[in-house]
């Protein structure tokens, strides 16, 4: 007996210009499973990222959540480009952490958090401001709930936003690089985090360059390679018993972290 | 200078027509720059909407503005459109009209600035959450955009309040053009102009405490 796929990419496509950067990309995402794409710098981890909340647009493929293909109905054999506000409904669904934080300037953390709540979700105030105080609680951030993105650490910020994703219920949780902006002995802080959402059962797709913490955290590993999938598994056997010399020299570059290397 | 005598009574006596005066050039600036910002957001989402037919004219609006004299549109509109039938407006209001134009075109490149320079980073936040466009305007756009602009919509008011002196070419009982009034009763240029001069000065830099206070209190934008 399968789990059913809350996402299923098949065949995604890419290009900027005359550059393709998603060659076909296939990759399933399960019920409560945390899947990790790694690969060098413009394998095209974060765009293939980036196309599955519609901040991109592939053009070729699929990318179905929960069997409803993303940014797009079939009317007949055509494609028909969804409304602004049906994408927007669509995103609603999903959670995305960023790279550099991009917590709203203007707003406390508290409010940052209650912002998707009221505004997308129709919740009144109060309910929101429970909610947003639970979430910046279990981040950690319980008492900073007044305080501006500008009074906040890189890590405590990267807290606030992970709490503004997971407090809208979302049924997928994206990590686009999230601690590669922080200070080293702050990367700590936020990759706690993250790995108790992974245990309480949170269905995650995470690009990160922390090998250690992916290897831990996955139940799935892709390794991404000019904008193909060039091996998929259960992080042992990808870590451990890598394919091809790309993926060996890739794994090579930390520090001998794995195996041989 | 030689033998002139100050004599400040004439200020004490005209106290309260300088106090009206100067709250009209003080309400003139204010109603204008709102005005005028309503034409400026209005003109900057037009200029930023990529339509040709929307930006065009909003171009051409503003570059007018911007390279002729307010005087000469404050005349324009004043005498000159009464010409056209367009009789309704007195003369208070057809300055309020001209100024609201020249702010709005100044106001319309702020806002276009201001709106250019917003990091991509929050608009993505904002669709990630799943809040539509126009969502993404109200509460993220537009609030970042108003703490980036704010000091200079701080330096506009300003200017807008200076300029309000060339209401006294079509008669507005500002403050320029009372002082020139009490000038012409009383013979007492040196002590009126002072007078005048110190009260532009003061309610100016008063302004600009306040609009400091303003951004120190929206400095939440680093």
């Amino acid at each position: 007996m399968t789990e059913p796929a809350l996402l299923q990419a098949r065949d995604v496509r890419k290009s900027f210009g005359q550059i393709e950067v998603l060659k076909g990309i296939d990759l399933t995402v399960s019920q409560g499973q945390v899947v990790s794409l790694i690969g060098a710098s413009g394998s095209g981890k974060t765009t293939f990222l980036r196309c599955i909340n519609l901040l991109e647009e592939h053009d070729g493929g699929e990318i179905l959540l929960d069997g409803d293909p993303v940014g797009y109905i079939m009317a007949g054999e055509r494609r028909k480009r969804l409304s602004e506000t049906r994408i927007s409904a669509q995103r609603a669904r999903l959670g995305m952490v960023f790279q550099q934080f991009n917590l709203f300037p203007h707003l406390t953390a508290a409010a940052n958090v209650m912002l998707g709540l009221t505004k997308v979700q129709g919740k009144s105030d109060a309910e929101a401001r429970d909610i947003a105080q639970h979430w910046l609680g279990r981040v950690g951030l319980a008492d900073r709930s007044g305080h501006y993105p500008y009074q906040l650490s890189g890590g405590q910020q990267q807290r606030v936003a992970i709490a503004r994703a997971v407090a809208m219920q979302p049924r997928l949780l994206l990590f686009d690089e999230v601690t590669s902006a922080l200070d080293p002995e702050l990367v700590a802080e936020v990759l706690s985090v993250m790995q108790g959402l992974a245990e309480s059962g949170m269905t995650m797709l995470l690009v990160s360059h922390e090998m250690l913490f992916v290897r831990d955290v996955s139940h799935h590993v892709v390794f991404l390679d000019q904008g193909k999938v060039a091996q998929a598994g259960p992080p042992s056997e990808v870590f451990d018993n890598p394919q091809s010399d790309r993926l060996r020299s890739f794994l090579g570059r930390f520090h001998g972290l794995f195996g041989r290397g | 200078m030689i033998d002139y005598h100050f004599d400040w009574s004439v200020i004490a006596r005209n106290a309260g027509k300088l106090t009206d005066a100067l709250l009209l050039g003080l309400g003139l600036a204010v109603v204008s720059l709102l005005i005028g910002s309503v034409i400026g957001l209005l003109a900057a989402y037009a200029r930023v909407s990529g339509k040709a037919w929307l930006s065009a004219p909003v171009w051409a609006y503003v570059e007018f503005i911007r390279c002729t004299p307010l005087l000469l549109l404050i005349f324009f509109l004043y005498f000159g459109l009464p010409e056209f039938d367009v009789t309704f407006l007195d003369k208070t209001q057809s300055f309020v009209l001209s100024l609201s134009l020249y702010a709005g075109a100044y106001m319309c490149e702020v806002f276009r600035a201001g709106l250019a320079s917003i990091p991509k980073q929050y608009v993505e936040a904002a669709k990630a959450i799943g809040l539509r466009p126009w969502q993404r305007q109200a509460y993220v756009i537009l609030p970042v955009m108003f703490r980036i602009t704010l000091p200079s919509i701080g330096n506009n008011l300003i200017s807008l309040f200076k300029d309000t002196s060339l209401a006294a070419a079509i008669a507005v009982p500002e403050l320029t053009f009372t002082a020139r009034q009490i000038n012409a009763n009383t013979f007492r240029v040196m002590e009126v102009w002072l007078t005048v001069s110190a009260l532009y000065l003061a309610s100016a830099y008063l302004i600009a405490m306040m609009l400091r206070l303003l951004e120190r209190r929206y400095a939440s934008i680093r």
